[in-house]
């Protein structure tokens, strides 16, 4: 062996070494801020992280593209939904009156809100777009109260990490993390282009994550789990979406 | 230095010894121009599989904003979707294959843009875009491309330099796919994510919108696509088995003429 493949598989060794450990400690770096989405195992784990962990690191707090009055779409598309059940159309008989939504989970005053509550706080709009990952999009204003106002209604607990959302259409579930729970366009929304929100488009109440892909809009919610921790809820991976095969974080 | 032997620097004071049998190989391609090129090419199928797939999804494409079956699309592939909500024509649905597909096509994306940042990076740093790719002063001239595309289309033989480093057509086609084409991907890809819009607005406003930015990624693989099939035709032509083997091993036979 000459001297300088010797020199070249030392410096390899190192390489590698310093290569691992940088590696082990970025891990555990991006565990305690939060970094590592609770799809990161499996074949595309790697990929998955890097992604949530570059847009958690670069536009924690920034604002979805807000578009003006002129730019929403006259024709927007209703994605089709699964039948909505016995349930759904009783409720949707009586005019949504009874329709209501449960806050549990890691809150000091677990909380079920009417519709009628709801629409009675503070709404905010916006004008942004929504897009499926499909590939398609529509542009809407969107009218609700936002999620951060109704989690300091019911006082969430700091440790809380995570807001769980349903629907009223069976295992059809999501979440999302703090930096989206608490952002200022994430709304639970029950207007939509200056009217009720229509029921092909969510309602009487859906939530709105203007970063993230349509999939994570959950259409027809009904309960909020508060938690610090995905494990318990299906099999661990954060939605409905995700223990089926789609990624956790939707925001590209 | 030597002008044209060997390629990327390579060490040429090192005449291969008696062990090696047959006529003597040098030096051609260096380990970071293999080691990249492979990486780029698994990361390439992937995205290229898997961007087809999701594709299947949605195969209508839109200029602007917005976009969806209510609007009016530019180009419709008239492919069966992967969802019964697009009109195909086609009696059936194919089965949702997203989610997997957009898992990979993410991860590849990083193994791409990795990559690509390390190649260029140390390409400019080592002057191997400089030594090997950018053309000599004469040769920037649409005149001289006309020239080499025209040998190239008569098939007829590299002389010794290019068989030795590339040829006019070569250079300015792997440089506009270095410095344009995968910046493009890049740039339409980004464009595409909410997130990443969220923090930069511009980098989708500035090419005219969400769904401007998915018409050009899709364009922009056509062309992609259009070199992969001429690079590999090309090695093809100059010799499949021996041009692997320079690219596997970084060893070559130089010209004997």
């Amino acid at each position: 062996m000459s001297k300088i493949s010797r020199r070249k598989l030392i410096t390899t060794g190192v390489a590698v070494v310093a290569g691992a450990s940088g590696l082990a400690v970025a891990a555990r770096v991006a565990k305690a801020n939060g970094l590592i989405p609770p799809d990161s195992g499996g074949l595309y784990g790697a990929g998955e992280t890097l992604t949530y962990a570059a847009q958690r690191l670069l536009a924690r707090h920034a604002m979805a593209r807000e578009f003006s009055r002129g730019e929403i779409s006259q024709n927007p598309f209703a994605n089709e939904v699964a039948p909505l059940g016995e349930e759904f159309n009783r409720l949707q008989a009586a005019g949504f009156a009874d329709w209501h939504l449960t806050v549990d989970g890691m809150a000091a005053h677990p909380t079920t809100f009417s519709l009628a509550e709801i629409k009675s706080y503070p709404t905010s709009s916006h004008i942004t777009m929504i897009g499926c990952e499909e590939g398609w999009t529509y542009i809407a204003e969107w009218t609700g109260v936002q999620l951060s106002y109704i989690l300091d209604r019911v006082g969430a607990l700091p440790q809380v990490r995570y807001v769980v959302y349903r629907s009223i259409q069976p295992d059809w579930w999501e979440s999302i993390d703090m930096s989206d729970a608490v952002h200022p366009q994430t709304l639970v929304a029950t207007g939509m282009n200056g009217a009720d929100l229509p029921v092909p488009f969510g309602g009487p109440m859906r939530l709105r994550v203007p970063r993230q892909l349509g999939y994570k809009s959950v259409k027809y919610i009904t309960h909020l789990t508060l938690t610090d921790n995905l494990k318990s809820f299906g099999k661990g991976k954060g939605g409905a979406a995700s223990d089926g095969g789609y990624a956790w974080y939707a925001g590209i | 230095m030597n002008a044209t032997l060997p390629i990327d620097g390579a060490d040429a004071a090192h005449p291969l010894t008696s062990a090696v049998p047959a006529a003597a190989e040098q030096k051609r391609h260096s380990a970071t121009v293999r080691i990249t090129h492979w990486l780029t090419v698994i990361a390439f199928v992937g995205l290229l599989v898997t961007g087809g797939e999701i594709v299947l999804s949605h195969p209508r494409f839109y200029w602007g904003e917005i976009g969806n079956v209510n609007t009016h699309p530019w180009l419709n592939l008239h492919l069966p979707s992967s969802r019964d909500t697009v009109p195909t024509g086609y009696g059936y649905v194919l089965p949702d294959q997203n989610g997997w597909s957009r898992y990979l096509h993410f991860q590849a994306a990083w193994l791409a843009v990795a990559t690509g940042l390390y190649y260029v990076l140390w390409g400019v740093f080592t002057g191997h875009f400089r030594r090997n790719l950018v053309p000599a002063r004469p040769d920037r001239s649409f005149k001289a491309i006309a020239h080499s595309t025209m040998r190239r289309l008569r098939f007829e033989r590299p002389n010794r330099e290019e068989a030795w480093s590339y040829n006019l057509l070569q250079r300015w086609s792997y440089l506009l796919v270095v410095f344009v084409l995968f910046p493009l991907m890049i740039w339409t890809g980004l464009a595409m994510s909410f997130g990443f819009d969220s923090a930069f607005p511009s980098v989708v406003r500035l090419l005219g919108g969400h769904q401007t930015a998915r018409s050009l990624h899709f364009l922009v693989t056509i062309v992609l696509v259009l070199f992969l099939f001429v690079h590999v035709v090309m090695v093809i032509l100059a010799g499949f088995r021996a041009r692997m083997r320079a690219m596997i091993t970084g060893r070559a036979v130089p010209p004997t003429e």
